[in-house]
């Protein structure tokens, strides 16, 4: 391999321990939220959006698709479009209340 | 007759067969865990009133293999590096530890597990526990699947590297995409079964 190459993937280790240690981090917080007894709404939100932050940067960086190739980040758009229809059929479902 | 695009991209996509075929599959296992999450949703809007995670769980355990499983991404990843650095010493090292991780995230789920049947905790109790035992069940056996793939290019899969190394490396990717693709999942599972 080149020397050019080798400097390129060496690069690339520096952002993965980055990204190792903001998800670290942001696990922390996910646990440290969970403690101060916020009500449920805001914690469900608070908690998603912690998490999307830490998928978005294992997608981004470990699975690299900050430069994937189109073919890629089209089929994940549909796919992305088709998982939220899924996640949001339930919210406008009219069901009976039943104890869980 | 010889399979083309095994490691050289196509012209038009400009992938290989490998990182298209992962990619479609994972966009199939999206709807998977999706119809999962989205049934989660619907028994939790549905019911009447739904426990704190944490009164029922443990979130220690939990919070130990979200570590773990975080650390497993970034040596899969370190591996993958390795190999396009030409260090298969440091590769199977990496492996290794990735493989090592994902043992003791299943001897934790199974700590988990136990404690829960010991305390007569079911799928069958109420919805709760149903769904907590189907997504950590499902989550559990694709760690199994990616452990059978990284134990495999640990073993005798590492043969192609004296051979085809360029392809071997391309294996590591895409065994690394579904490796990451595992910890992702967890990763929303985590707060939505444990802490919420």
């Amino acid at each position: 391999m080149s020397d050019t190459h080798t400097d390129e993937v060496k690069k690339h280790v520096k952002i993965y321990v980055n990204v190792f240690l903001a998800l670290m981090v942001l696990t922390v917080i996910t646990v440290a939220v969970s403690y101060l007894d916020l009500p449920i709404p805001v914690a469900i939100v608070l908690a998603l959006i912690v998490a999307t932050i830490k998928s978005s940067l294992v997608a981004g960086f470990f699975m690299h698709l900050i430069h994937e190739k189109k073919a890629v980040i089209a089929t994940l758009i549909v796919t992305a479009v088709v998982f939220l229809i899924l996640i949001f059929i339930p919210l406008f479902s009219e069901t009976n209340k039943v104890t869980y | 007759m010889e399979i083309p695009y095994t490691v050289s991209p196509r012209q038009d996509t400009g992938l290989n067969n490998a990182k298209l075929g992962i990619w479609l599959f994972l966009a199939s296992e999206v709807m998977l865990f999706g119809a999962l999450f989205s049934s989660y949703i619907l028994l939790r809007v549905g019911a009447t009133e739904w426990p704190q995670g944490a009164d029922i769980l443990n979130v220690p355990l939990a919070t130990f293999n979200t570590v773990v499983l975080i650390t497993s991404s970034i040596t899969m990843v370190m591996s993958w590096a390795a190999l396009q650095m030409n260090d298969f010493r440091k590769y199977r090292l990496y492996m290794g530890a990735t493989f090592m991780a994902g043992v003791i995230f299943l001897i934790v789920k199974a700590i988990e597990y136990g404690d829960k049947f010991s305390h007569h905790l079911y799928p069958s109790n109420n919805t709760f526990m149903a769904i907590y035992f189907t997504l950590t069940g499902l989550h559990g056996l694709h760690i199994i699947g990616g452990m059978i793939v990284n134990g495999y290019f640990l073993g005798p899969g590492s043969k192609m590297w004296k051979t085809e190394p360029e392809r071997f490396t391309n294996r590591i990717e895409v065994a690394g995409l579904y490796w990451h693709f595992v910890d992702l999942v967890w990763i929303f599972l985590f707060p939505v079964l444990y802490l919420l």
